[in-house]
């Protein structure tokens, strides 16, 4: 058997066709991790998709890369669908990716629909169950991670706005297998102790697998059932999570969070000047009313000439009394001419002036005798005369 | 968190008796105690501001036990 020698060109194409000519080759959906990813200038992605023990080559063209739902990053583990192909130059084969997604998300994203739904249902995201976030809460707690920007963002947007804040934080781990469970231990503790006045549930941006945490039921729960407002902040303003549609009020960031959380002290000193202004301004006007008022009255004829009226009044009295006097001094001729006529009539029916014509009257111990019937014989009797009174004795 | 001085229903009274004395149909002596109502009211509210607690703290859980303490970020 004799060879002759191909060219390497040759050898690539033949692999090259073989490859082309395998259905299964033509489309491939192969799951790993990204390594080694570069983003071309030209808009292409360029990466190796490995295992724990084997690699490929990836590209994927610029005219794929728009139906890309994140951005991929070393270390991602994806899955990506694909064509293997031959590069011929460089003898290389290699999936020529029409289509990733980060490996799970299918699951998680179907799993956070169902849960949603579920949760909708009974209405946890009813508005009427959302509580009023306090005007100025005295204690605000903060459930994060103890670390990172965070929580540095929600204290200096906090004190920013009133350097006199109080905040507890409460950390909590914000990813991870179990983070959910303490997210969820931290608001019953908060509520138990009634230790903040609002709170907010925040976590920086990440994917979907990292925000998961909110995304579970014993957080949407804790936090339904939480008494004290919560205001979640949890990724970028574009991640809805199930925690933000059970919180009392979503912010889109951290920082916004906060703002929410915090009134601005300057601001509500402004108003408080204006309440004070409005105040002082309506008395004010009150008594500027008043004085017009009063200055009305003092300008009528009344005030003007006081005297007049209290003159007029003077002489009235003055009448009156006179003609009370009048009717006294009438009334006392009147009763005295009656007087004298009694008295002369009195005058007349006195028994004194029947003794001054010889006659006397007859006592016995103070009384009149007025009959023989009531002097006995012996019995001594006084006798009185118009001039004095004598002894006398009956003698028959 | 206990009740006794609520900033919110203090400055929303603030607000009524505000409205009510602008409207100017009270008598001279009403308007006097409802303005010094209000300033006490306003009063009230600077107290609320200015004795505010200032602190940052951190609550940390060793076992079944919480201890508080500041915070300082870095």
């Amino acid at each position: 058997m004799k060879y002759e020698a191909i060219s390497v060109s040759d050898l690539n194409k033949y692999i090259k066709e073989k490859v082309a000519g395998d259905e299964y080759l033509n489309n491939v959906l192969v799951k790993g991790e990204i390594s080694n990813f570069k983003n071309h200038y030209t808009g292409h992605l360029y990466f190796t998709l490995k295992d724990d023990n084997s690699l490929i080559k990836c590209i994927m063209f610029k005219s794929y890369t728009g139906n890309l739902k994140f951005t991929p990053k070393d270390g991602m583990k994806v899955m990506v669908f694909g064509t293997v192909s031959v590069f011929e130059r460089d003898g290389v084969y290699q999936i020529y990716c029409k289509a990733m997604q980060e490996e799970g998300m299918g699951s998680l994203y179907k799993a956070y629909e169902e849960l949603k739904l579920k949760l909708e249902k009974e209405g946890l995201f009813d508005s009427k169950y959302k509580k009023k976030i306090p005007f100025m809460p005295k204690t605000i707690g903060v459930l994060t991670s103890q670390t990172g920007s965070v929580i540095k963002d929600i204290i200096n947007v906090s004190t920013r706005r009133n350097p006199n804040v109080y905040i507890r934080l409460f950390p909590v781990p914000v990813q991870g297998e179990g983070a959910s469970i303490k997210i969820a231990e931290a608001i019953k503790y908060m509520n138990e102790k009634k230790l903040a006045d609002v709170l907010i549930l925040a976590r920086g941006g990440g994917s979907l697998e990292d925000l998961w945490p909110f995304n579970e039921e014993i957080v949407a729960r804790a936090i339904y059932e939480s008494k004290i407002p919560i205001i979640s902040a949890v990724g970028h303003e574009t991640d809805f999570t199930i925690a933000d549609f059970v919180a009392d009020l979503r912010a889109p960031t951290p920082s916004a969070a906060a703002e929410l959380a915090v009134s601005d002290i300057e601001e509500i000193k402004l108003k408080l000047h204006n309440y004070n202004n409005r105040l002082k301004l309506a008395l004010k006007k009150k008594v500027e009313l008043m004085r017009m008022k009063y200055e009305k009255c003092m300008a009528s004829r009344a005030f003007k000439e006081p005297l007049q009226r209290v003159n007029e009044q003077y002489i009235r009295v003055d009448m009156l009394v006179k003609s009370l006097e009048n009717s006294i001094v009438n009334k006392y001729k009147d009763r005295k001419n009656e007087l004298l006529t009694l008295v002369a009539k009195l005058d007349s029916l006195s028994p004194l002036k029947t003794l001054t014509r010889g006659y006397c009257i007859a006592n016995k111990e103070g009384k009149t005798i007025k009959s023989v019937k009531d002097v006995e014989l012996n019995e001594e009797i006084e006798l009185r005369f118009i001039d004095g009174n004598k002894k006398a004795k009956v003698l028959d | 968190m206990e009740k006794e001085a609520n900033f919110e229903d203090t400055i929303k009274q603030l607000e009524i008796i505000a409205n009510e004395l602008e409207k100017g149909d009270l008598n001279l002596d009403e308007s006097v105690s409802k303005f010094e109502e209000g300033m006490k009211l306003s009063k009230k509210c600077s107290q609320i501001l200015e004795n505010a607690e200032k602190r940052i703290s951190i609550l940390i859980k060793k076992e079944d036990e919480v201890t508080e303490e500041d915070f300082n970020v870095e």
